[in-house]
């Protein structure tokens, strides 16, 4: 293995663990989605305030995921977000409207009422999960497109990335993109209920409400998740040869589904908050390892349906070694960023998000 | 008109709706979370609850504002690739690295301590309260410098090479892509320009509750912090843009022509410090450029050389070609059609270097190497249908160097005016003319701060990298009816998310400021 060689690899382990840490942050958009839910409603403002302190880190995640995967794989930057368009937009327009919510909401003057943030946070949490799931199933099922880069010779038609016409809303309509669309959304809604039962302290009603929403989303995903998994396995065997042959991804990936689940257990049927530390790490740990063995072993992380030959490998979509070297070094830096998060996360979680912080 | 022109246009309209909305609220959030870090060192200096008051408050308007720009900064990261994706793998490589460096160094360090400067107040010590408002003051300018860093590359691309078997440029030297002069200036200039505009913002909004007499002593101190930070922005922003403004006359003499509505330049050229431009002016005709214009003579040469007898070149010198006379020695500079020649002798190189390294030719693929690196440097010219196409547009530009020139003139004297009034004049600031113009010199620095944008990125066209790739070359193959389309509903979202800001703002400066912040 070269020194180019490494340095993809490495870069793609980095960008799969940000992409798994998103998943997980994604807590915040599932927990939107229980705003309008009749047996929460009396706890808008208490759910509003739990999630309020935690949504710009996982807004910040996936800005950081944008601009690893432009810095490290600019080749997917240029074919993925040129090509499906408007799937990328869509997820663009419910992230920006989440921004504004949480501290518009309550406030006098916000011209379009309480209610109206509300609604933009709910389609937050729907399409926010639901169409970065899609994204992520072009990815592991592949798309429309072509990559000729001889078409800068030509300055009437310079675009070297193609995609098919409808510009991602053929994604949207692929049964195998949905499907993973829908597993992210009821992970999501399951982790944002396991981090509501950790975070919010509430009474009995709420306790009870939760631990229900934590089992009925936890059984959803359970069976989302496997109709999922067998289907990649068998359209793309090339990930259970990868998960076999590659093998800590492959104990990772168990060992990370025993956690989710035992998460949803803890929340589900005892009196203990930490479901969310099991869940959350588990689903850390699967979602590394399945986008680990994405781009491992030669595998094309990002298919294409139209011309093989333009699908995007992590050998010839990455960038210049110097360019990966320079931001290696920058890497080194992560674990003091987490550090620093992890420090301030549990002063500002300390005691938990009670009647007292709503207001 | 022709689907890739319209696709170009559009996606120019959109990059430059998403940005101008973008830069309403960045410079505010610059300025404001110094000016509310520094009332919260006073405070916690003095142990004074009138400083944690007055500090509370502006946090607040701080907040509101700061949601506003993470909203409308999401957009513009992805647009890069969303509607500019040949541009997105033809840099790459080199322009990913800042945004990258952004997400990691700022965006955590914003979003991980913003969260204890609103929250943390009963939760954390007063000193970690203090640091991590510091953090994120530092967090801000942090980010705004590297996306900074990144602009400016795109304006002077150094620190790079081309690989022709990748068909895109490769980093090659990361110190010199960071931090060359033309981005320090500009980073400089920018986050500084948004410290004047944080400044005028929290004296206009003082000026306003003096006017109404509503809570007068603490409008009163936060006046003064807000002048003292507004002034020394200025002073940097006018020291940082003098100093841009060589840069521009050395890496992009079409952009400074253009700022000046300058055709023809000579030695000790005069600079028009007012002029009404002739719409009908033409490169290359007879017309006169200016109905009418006053002029500060040898001034555009002293601005763009620091040197009043030196020569600056016109739009016309730049697309013939020119010659002048510099220490003694005489210097000839090639009109852009020879540029174009070379240009597309470039891309026909590019072409030769591809046919023989598929035919395993290596004495070819030399050949073609080494006549690709000769004129590698006019690559983008290549694209470019005629000579004039290398002109940005004139009238824009021109108005908005006045405009930006002036606005910021008024404001130095206004913070200058306004501070010397809190300190020496108080009861002045209770005059309502003074107030009036107190008030309104909000609008004015925001005008400024706008202006100053367009003429940095109106005036660089048509490059998206200067001289290497324009923007027909620069989109994504998308129909142009798509990008309309999200156009108009960016344009629909972001006025009503500024609306709803503005409203939530004048409501709470008008409630909050009805009884003492503490």
């Amino acid at each position: 293995m070269n020194g180019l060689e490494f340095l993809q690899i490495y870069w793609w382990l980095i960008i799969s663990l940000i992409g798994a840490i998103l998943v997980f942050m994604l807590f915040v958009q599932g927990g939107q989605t229980f705003l309008f839910c009749k047996n929460l409603s009396s706890y808008t403002d208490l759910i509003t305030a739990s999630l309020g302190r935690k949504w710009e880190l996982t807004y910040t995640t996936l800005v950081l995921f944008g601009g690893a995967f432009f810095a490290s794989f600019p080749l997917f930057y240029s074919t993925s977000f040129g090509g499906a368009y408007w799937l990328w937009m869509a997820i663009l327009l419910s992230f920006v409207i989440q921004a504004v919510s949480y501290e518009y909401r309550r406030k006098k003057g916000n011209i379009y009422g309480a209610g109206f943030y509300e609604t933009l946070l709910l389609l937050n949490g729907l399409l926010g999960c639901t169409l970065l799931g899609v994204a992520v199933g072009t990815m592991f099922f592949g798309a429309d497109f072509t990559v000729s880069k001889t078409n800068l010779l030509n300055p009437g038609q310079p675009v070297i990335s193609q995609w098919g016409p409808l510009h991602g809303l053929e994604a949207i309509a692929d049964w195998r993109c949905l499907l993973l669309g829908l597993v992210i959304l009821f992970l999501a809604r399951t982790l944002g209920a396991l981090y509501l039962q950790n975070n919010v302290h509430a009474d009995a009603v709420f306790s009870k409400n939760i631990s229900k929403k934590i089992l009925i989303n936890g059984l959803i995903f359970t069976v989302l998740f496997v109709a999922f998994i067998v289907l990649l396995l068998t359209q793309r065997p090339e990930y259970l040869k990868n998960l076999i042959s590659l093998r800590w991804f492959g104990i990772m990936f168990v060992i990370g589904v025993v956690l989710a689940l035992i998460g949803v257990y803890t929340g589900a049927f005892s009196k203990s908050r930490n479901g969310i530390w099991w869940s959350g790490s588990g689903t850390i740990l699967v979602i590394l390892s399945l986008l680990a063995v994405a781009g491992l072993n030669g595998n094309s992380y990002l298919p294409s349906m139209t011309d093989p030959a333009s699908s995007l490998t992590i050998s010839n979509s990455s960038s210049s070694e110097y360019t990966l070297r320079t931001m290696a070094w920058v890497s080194i830096a992560v674990p003091f960023v987490v550090g620093y998060i992890a420090l301030v996360w549990s002063k500002m979680n300390k005691g938990g998000t009670t009647e007292k912080d709503v207001h | 008109m022709t689907e890739l022109a319209n696709v170009v246009d559009w996606s120019r309209a959109q990059f430059a709706l998403t940005a101008m909305y973008h830069w309403l609220f960045v410079p505010l959030t610059i300025g404001l979370a110094f000016i509310v870090a520094i009332m919260e060192s006073i405070y916690v200096r003095t142990d004074n609850p009138r400083w944690k008051g007055i500090t509370k408050f502006w946090m607040t308007l701080f907040g509101i504002n700061f949601a506003i720009g993470i909203a409308t900064g999401l957009i513009l990261e992805f647009e890069f690739g969303t509607n500019w994706s040949n541009y997105s793998w033809f840099v790459g490589d080199i322009f990913g690295a800042p945004l990258a460096i952004e997400g990691i160094f700022a965006f955590f360090l914003e979003a991980t301590f913003v969260a204890v400067m609103f929250f943390g107040w009963n939760k954390v010590s007063r000193k970690f309260h203090l640091v991590s408002t510091w953090l994120v003051a530092v967090g801000v300018s942090l980010s705004a410098l590297w996306i900074l860093v990144a602009n400016a590359w795109m304006q002077n691309p150094v620190g790079m090479e081309f690989d022709p078997a990748q068909m895109r440029n490769v980093m090659s030297n990361f110190t010199e892509v960071a931090f060359n002069s033309v981005s320090m200036n500009k980073f400089f200039h920018a986050t500084t320009s948004g410290w004047c505009l944080a400044g005028v913002f929290v004296a206009g909004v003082s000026y306003w509750m003096i006017w109404r007499k509503r809570n007068t002593d603490d409008a009163r101190l936060s006046m003064k912090v807000g002048c003292w930070v507004g002034l020394a922005g200025i002073f940097f922003t006018i020291w940082t843009g003098d100093g841009s403004a060589v840069e521009v006359a050395r890496v992009q003499p079409m952009k400074l022509a253009a700022m000046e509505g300058l055709y023809d330049g000579g030695y000790g050229q005069s600079l028009v410090g007012f002029g009404i431009l002739n719409p009908d002016k033409q490169p290359g005709d007879s017309l006169p450029a200016m109905f009418a214009e006053m002029s500060i003579p040898k001034g555009l040469s002293i601005l763009a050389n620091h040197d009043m007898n030196s020569f600056v070149p016109g739009i016309n010198d730049l697309l013939k070609g020119y010659e002048y006379e510099k220490d003694g020695s005489i210097i000839k500079i090639e009109g852009v059609d020879t540029k174009i020649e070379r240009g597309k002798a470039a891309i026909e190189a590019l072409r030769q270097f591809g046919i023989a390294r598929e035919n395993g030719d290596s004495v070819a693929m030399k050949t073609a190497y080494t006549k690709l690196t000769k004129d590698y440097d006019c690559f983008g010219y290549g694209y470019l249908s005629s000579p004039e196409k290398a002109v940005p547009p004139v009238g824009l530009t021109f108005y908005a160097f006045r405009i930006m020139v002036m606005a910021g003139g008024f404001i130095l004297v206004w913070l200058f005016a306004s501070l010397l009034m809190s300190y020496k004049y108080p009861k002045w600031l209770g005059n309502r003319w003074i107030c009036l113009v107190g008030i309104l010199s909000i609008p004015v620095v925001w005008i400024c701060s706008q202006a100053g944008w367009i003429v940095a990125e109106v005036g660089r066209q048509p490059w998206v990298i200067q001289n290497l790739m324009p923007t027909n070359a620069a989109i994504s193959a998308i129909p142009a009816s798509n990008v309309q389309t999200t156009f108009w509903i960016f344009a629909a979202l972001f006025t009503a998310l500024l609306i709803a800001e503005v409203s939530i703002m004048l409501n709470y400066i008008s409630k909050a400021s009805q009884k003492p912040f503490a």
